[in-house]
């Protein structure tokens, strides 16, 4: 156990994805320590996602270690497996809500395959959970084709927090929110990784949730990281893209 | 640093102290709600009670809701319960599930004799709307069909072309195989038994007039319907749910002219071919048949078929096959069209277009066979 506090919560080493003969992620390092929020940015088509996916096991790799809770997911079995995925939450890009389940089903659902709790608890912590997550109870019997995009993103993240996990991966979890719900979102973050001492991976291209909810960013190029450290070390940075990035006129509209 | 959970009641004087230990977490949650439930009882006492959770190792979302809705039911009466020792850590965990409001969960609705029959009522007022959809649909198409008849230039031949592939061209092998099989079985059955009254020739009749007027066109339509019926209703129902028909209309294009159009005419081209193809395969199968199971020469065959068939069995079969896949084509896209949000309903679409289009291909078999028979052909 106390092994398992000073190592860091996911270890990649050296991962190769390949799709067909295009090399997306080219011998890859990334440690997340825990309780931290990682923030992860990149131009577009980078393999942010990709990564992502790759280190929850959707995507396979060509090479390379990934250890997630010091347990390495190539070589465990599935009861292992099974109880890494039970402690992890993914919020996927398009919020990927069961489209034949309303609201409540939807968070349950983890709950019901996962913990052997009564019904009036589920319906509780549902409760809570979309409190948590700024939206009101009357949504809990809407179906997902009746939400607005943010309202999607919102019951998505209750969703990935419905098991109370150690770590959630977020794909832009701030894109299509109004500044306003993504200044929530990013409080919110911060807010249950203070509580729960979660850890936050969280791609993500707003640039105030870079400033106010990560504690570090790490930086994707060529298919490596180019950078990693704190917002000040990547404002210091002399790389061109990362000058670019931090230097822009939106960088620094936000930094006023 | 897991450890079971516990809450112990200590005695304070005029107080009671509720004192939680251990993990307070998701994984313990069935414990914990025993343990709450146990506590709950304690509510309407005399004294005042205080939660203390100073001593719990590790607190989450379950673990907090908890403490609270204990905290709630021992508020009730005079007492207030309270919640004590806090750290900073928990608190705002804490204050943030005080403010869920405990909001009775409606349920899904059970099932009642009444909801059954109304369910049934629905269900049957809803066939004139299926049969108003259809003819909707079949106007529609029309319409765009006479527009494209005088802008020529707009007709989607690329489109066309690449449905009638995958309509046409790649059905071929599995509808040759289908109908070679059943002409088999004709072939097999009708000389089995016709054997017994020494009229074994008298299969070739019955195989011609059966599938060139008859299985040939209604086989192949049911495996169409089957195949395409129901790809054409996922593509356009899937469409449908990413908004990109949403995004066509948008862009000034009628989805009826640039989807539905093409699918249609692809169908109504291929079934015809199809059903022509199938019926050949069908008397090749009973031919063979009839020769090795049966010992009717290939010679005496032909010349049997050529006496017991016309041309006008041929021409009844294969005209119902445009009306056929017009029939299909039209039921696919307006269920696929009718799909909501959800993948359920892209499924109950799929299934309703599979199903309807060989019921509307059955009744429309059974109305040509009521004119071609008062017309006496």
């Amino acid at each position: 156990m106390a092994g398992e506090i000073q190592n860091p919560i996911i270890r990649v080493r050296d991962i190769t994805v390949q799709f067909g003969s295009t090399r997306v992620l080219d011998g890859l390092n990334l440690d997340v320590k825990r309780g931290e929020i990682l923030g992860f940015v990149g131009p577009s088509g980078a393999g942010k996602s990709v990564l992502t996916r790759t280190i929850i096991g959707l995507v396979p790799k060509v090479a390379g270690s990934i250890e997630v809770f010091g347990v390495d997911l190539d070589s465990s079995n599935t009861s292992q497996r099974r109880n890494v995925e039970r402690r992890w939450g993914v919020l996927f890009q398009q919020g990927a809500l069961f489209s034949s389940l309303t609201v409540r089903q939807n968070i349950q659902f983890p709950m019901r395959e996962y913990l052997r709790v009564s019904q009036r608890l589920m319906d509780e912590i549902t409760m809570a959970k979309l409190t948590m997550v700024g939206l009101k109870p009357e949504v809990a019997e809407r179906f997902p084709s009746e939400l607005s995009g943010g309202m999607i993103k919102r019951v998505a993240l209750a969703r990935a927090l419905s098991l109370d996990p150690d770590l959630v991966f977020l794909d832009e979890p701030t894109s299509g929110l109004d500044p306003i719900g993504a200044g929530d979102f990013d409080e919110l973050v911060r807010t249950l990784q203070r509580t729960l001492g979660l850890t936050v991976f969280m791609v993500t291209h707003d640039l105030d949730s870079l400033y106010t909810a990560c504690d570090r960013i790490a930086v994707l190029g060529n298919g490596k990281i180019i950078a990693a450290g704190s917002i000040a070390d990547m404002q210091a940075s002399q790389h061109p893209w990362l000058r670019q990035y931090f230097h822009g006129k939106r960088a620094r509209a936000v930094m006023g | 640093m897991n450890s079971d959970p516990k809450l112990e009641r200590i005695a304070k004087g005029n107080a009671l102290a509720l004192c939680a230990t251990g993990t307070w977490t998701a994984s313990f949650a069935p414990v914990l709600e025993r343990i709450v439930a146990d506590a709950e009882k304690l509510a309407g006492g005399p004294q005042s009670i205080f939660i203390d959770v100073s001593e719990v190792a590790k607190l989450d979302t379950f673990g907090a809701w908890l403490i609270e809705r204990l905290r709630r039911s021992l508020t009730k009466g005079p007492v207030e319960a309270q919640i004590a020792g806090l750290s900073a850590n928990y608190s705002s965990l804490v204050d943030e599930v005080r403010r869920v409001r405990a909001t009775a969960v409606v349920d899904g609705g059970t099932v009642t004799i009444t909801g059954m029959l109304e369910q049934i009522g629905r269900t049957v007022a809803g066939v004139g709307g299926t049969v108003a959809g259809l003819v909707d649909m079949l106007g529609a198409v029309l319409a765009a069909g006479f527009r494209v008849l005088i802008h020529p230039r707009s007709f989607r031949l690329t489109s066309t072309v690449h449905h009638m592939e995958q309509v046409c061209w790649r059905a071929v092998p599995i509808i040759v195989l289908i109908t070679f099989l059943i002409g088999c079985i004709i072939a097999q059955q009708g000389i089995f038994h016709f054997r017994r009254f020494g009229a074994d020739i008298f299969v070739v009749d019955m195989l011609g007039v059966l599938v060139l007027r008859e299985i040939g066109v209604l086989l192949v339509a049911i495996m169409v319907a089957g195949r395409s019926g129901s790809a054409y209703t996922a593509e356009l129902g899937s469409m449908k749910m990413r908004e990109e028909i949403d995004a066509l209309r948008t862009m000034g294009f009628d989805p009826i002219e640039v989807l539905v159009l093409p699918r249609m005419m692809a169908l109504v081209l291929a079934l015809p071919i199809l059903a022509f193809l199938g019926a050949m395969a069908a008397l090749y199968g009973g031919g063979l048949v009839a020769w090795l199971y049966g010992g009717v020469e290939p010679e005496a065959f032909l010349l049997r078929l050529r006496d017991a068939i016309s041309i006008d069995h041929f021409i009844v079969g294969i005209v119902k096959a445009p009306v056929m896949a017009a029939v299909i084509g039209i039921v696919a896209c307006v269920e696929g069209l009718a799909v909501q949000g959800s993948a359920e309903s892209l499924g109950q679409h799929t299934t309703a277009s599979v199903v309807k289009g060989i019921f509307f291909v059955i009744v429309m078999d059974g109305v040509f066979a009521i004119f071609f028979a008062s017309i006496g052909m």
